[in-house]
């Protein structure tokens, strides 16, 4: 086999063509902690593709926590309910099966989540107010889920796989135990 | 209003063109391959390529979170209003035989001190943020500078990048191609169809584009804010040219590619861990540990981060604990 190179700045060679190495719900490969003097919990380490692969659609389940803060990873299949926060959440498309994860956003006339609520709430029923817009979203692709909308999510085909940063919330899973190394 | 501090720097350069400076009872001295560090117990020396990519963070960080280890040695702690210079701090063997020293200075000084040291001893030929394959030496006798680089601003939005009035991705005409190791990364944007009024609400940006254009390594910045909680992307090629000491809680979240992290005691240097992180992995490092980082190619990591000034006094105090979760 031949390999391309091309001279680096330094004087170095490398390579001409790098491959950037994503993972997905299809396809991922999970790394690790090797302990050496220390416990593994310390590391809340787990895998977003791991821990989508076995839930339920929607679910929001924290992958890392940092007080009241969180990351929820969420299996997207299908239509999803409606949420909506007192503050500013964002998804992270990691993974959109090569469809899309459509986006839906309407401006709620009364909030739901009054301030002193933290986290995603669910809207019972349809959201009543005006439309604000549309995002279709595909890998590496990131979304403002703006406070006082109602958003819900749409993944038509295959699963994909959403990474949100919001606060923890009545929605909120913790499973630790479940999806970090323990040992 | 902007006040001027004094920098104490010699008057005269020494044989190889560079000035020596003085903070506090620490002087620094470089020649075409060395930096040499002095203060009133001891002496160090470290590599000028190595100190000056160190250097380089520890100011675009403006002294960052907790601790920056130039390496077992040297660097600074941050209590965000001073910072600790210090020589053997964390490093049992210094601190037995008593040979560890610090200094408390207001930021300003420091900051002060250590842009005029950055400026002076980066040659024109070398970026520090960049990787090894993306730069010349630093070492040699005085050759120009390399203020452009050296002073490249941190990015941070204050929302998220791509609405109205705040940081917008990145494109060729900005002055940010995408790196010749994510040329096979996706260019596309989101498709964003918004209602009349909503243009303020109603944004997307693509993060994975957005990253492959970075034209730094191991620079975390600011791409979404949820008041505290900041998500600092940044890519990563070589080396984390610091060893981190944590004083509070951050997480890792590898996008792609891997990187390997070296774990240990914060305040020992004994090896606690080692961490392989593959794209999807997730994993926290806890408030008491260092860790450095080695990408082998260039990759994506979100480093999460909660910015609230009340964590450091509640870990160093005991009320909080030092890893993120109880399981």
């Amino acid at each position: 086999m031949t390999t391309i190179t091309s001279p680096a700045q330094g004087g170095a060679i490398q390579h001409a063509n790098y491959t950037t190495t994503f993972a997905a719900l299809a396809s991922y490969e999970k790394g690790g902690v090797e302990l050496i003097a220390d416990d593994a919990r310390h590391y809340a380490f787990s895998n977003i593709f791991d821990v989508a692969s076995t839930m339920p659609a929607w679910d929001r389940v924290a992958v890392a926590k940092n007080w009241e803060y969180v990351l929820e990873t969420v299996r997207a299949e299908g239509t999803s309910p409606w949420f909506t926060a007192s503050h500013d959440e964002f998804a992270i498309c990691m993974d959109a099966a090569d469809g899309e994860v459509l986006v839906e956003l309407v401006k709620l006339d009364m909030p739901i989540a009054t301030d002193d609520v933290e986290g995603a709430v669910l809207v019972d029923g349809d959201p009543v107010g005006p439309r604000m817009g549309r995002i279709r979203l595909k890998r590496g692709h990131q979304a403002l889920l703006p406070k006082g909308s109602a958003y819900r999510f749409v993944k038509d085909g295959a699963p994909g796989v959403l990474l949100i940063q919001t606060i923890g919330g009545e929605l909120t899973q913790y499973r630790w135990a479940e999806i970090c190394q323990t040992v | 209003m902007t006040i001027q501090l004094d920098v104490d720097r010699s008057a005269d350069v020494n044989v190889d063109g560079y000035h020596t400076f003085k903070l506090g009872e620490f002087t620094f001295r470089r020649d075409e391959f060395f930096v040499y560090i002095d203060w009133p117990t001891g002496s160090h020396i470290m590599s000028a390529d190595a100190f000056l990519r160190a250097l380089q963070r520890d100011v675009a960080w403006d002294f960052f979170y907790g601790i920056v280890n130039f390496d077992g040695i040297f660097g600074t702690v941050n209590h965000y209003g001073t910072v600790d210079i210090f020589a053997g701090r964390y490093n049992e063997s210094y601190r037995k035989a008593e040979l560890d020293y610090s200094e408390t200075v207001e930021t300003p000084v420091i900051r002060e001190t250590f842009e005029a040291v950055l400026s002076d001893w980066t040659n024109q030929s070398f970026d520090p943020f960049a990787s090894p394959h993306e730069t010349g030496s630093a070492f040699g006798v005085k050759n120009g500078d390399n203020d452009a680089a050296v002073t490249r601003q941190r990015v941070a939005a204050e929302r998220m990048v791509g609405l109205p009035g705040d940081q917008q991705p990145r494109s060729d005409e900005m002055g940010y191609p995408v790196n010749r190791m994510f040329a096979d990364v996706d260019q596309s944007e989101p498709v964003v169809e918004v209602e009349p009024g909503f243009e303020d609400e109603v944004a997307a940006f693509s993060l994975f584009a957005y990253l492959s254009r970075s034209d730094v390594t191991w620079n975390p910045s600011v791409v979404s804010v949820c008041k505290d909680s900041l998500a600092c992307p940044t890519t990563e090629e070589y080396i984390l040219p610091i060893i981190h000491g944590n004083d509070r809680v951050e997480w890792f979240i590898q996008l792609s590619d891997q990187i390997t992290w070296e774990v240990e005691d914060r305040d020992t240097g004994a090896v606690r861990s080692r961490v392989v992180m593959k794209a999807g992995d997730v994993c926290a490092m806890p408030a008491d540990i260092r860790h450095q980082g080695y990408s082998p190619k260039r990759s994506m990591l979100l480093v999460w981060e909660n910015n609230s000034g009340a964590i450091p006094e509640a870990i160093a105090s005991g009320k909080a604990p030092t890893y993120p979760i109880e399981f």
